[in-house]
């Protein structure tokens, strides 16, 4: 393999039944170059926990994805109203997901924790009005 | 145990089986999708009455053996779809989620 993988998926804002598809492509990247099923696990769900808040929340986004021999590193970047307090959004059952999004099964308020659970590096920065980028690492074992 | 216990044990409609002999170690129960990617183990039994397409999403990612929709419900259209295309085990049981949770415990163990 080289150096590494560079992907870029667009997240479609208005599509739940397409949320997914960047998360589903990493996936099945990762099984190809011999990942381990654990590890693709990690990675799978706390990316998909991504793209699920940029269509609740940003009305889409981008995600970068850049794989390398030890690890992933993924930045979802979105245009969305940005995250107030981000201390409050980390708190397990915390969420501002509106009662439609209830009904489908989201907005439990453990996206961001589980996000930060199955990563090895996190972080948001996020500004009112202007956005949120979500830098997230993923050591291979 | 297999999807084809699991099946056999809660007296189950194949709603749509890609691998019957895919092995279960255990299960998971709830409807809130980002609790099941917290919390559901990989090779489980995912009971839920959840029955939208992101269920399916949910289970491939986090490796989950087996979607067992309770009290009769069936997936919709799009959920239908996507686990055909994805290959994915699904089943619909008429036991509500206590009690098909219960069967399964007592076949798998």
């Amino acid at each position: 393999m080289s150096e590494s993988i560079h992907l870029v998926f667009n997240v479609d804002g208005n599509n739940f039944a397409s949320a997914g598809t960047a998360s589903e492509e990493v996936k099945s990247k990762l099984k190809m170059i011999g990942i381990s099923s654990a590890d693709i696990r990690r990675v799978a769900i706390a990316m998909y926990e991504g793209e699920i808040n940029m269509v609740i929340h940003a009305g889409g986004g981008e995600a970068i994805v850049d794989i390398f021999l030890d690890r992933i590193e993924i930045l979802l970047a979105d245009h969305g109203k940005g995250i107030e307090d981000i201390e409050q959004a980390m708190q397990p059952g915390w969420s501002t997901a509106p009662d439609d999004i209830r009904a489908l099964g989201f907005g439990a308020g453990m996206g961001l924790p589980n996000m930060k659970k199955y990563t090895d590096e996190f972080r948001i920065d996020s500004t009112v009005g202007v956005g949120t980028n979500v830098y997230m690492t993923i050591k291979f074992n | 145990m297999t999807v084809y216990d699991v099946i056999k044990a809660l007296d189950a409609e194949e709603i749509y089986i890609a691998d019957d002999g895919r092995e279960i170690t255990s299960g998971y129960a709830g409807d809130f999708l980002s609790h099941v990617m917290g919390r559901a183990p990989a090779d489980c039994a995912w009971f839920t009455i959840m029955n939208n397409v992101n269920v399916c999403a949910v289970a491939t990612l986090a490796d989950i053996a087996l979607i067992v929709l309770c009290e009769g419900v069936q997936p919709d259209d799009n959920l239908l779809a996507k686990v055909k295309i994805q290959g994915f085990n699904v089943i619909s049981t008429k036991l509500d989620i206590y009690n098909a949770v219960v069967a399964f415990d007592r076949a798998l163990r």
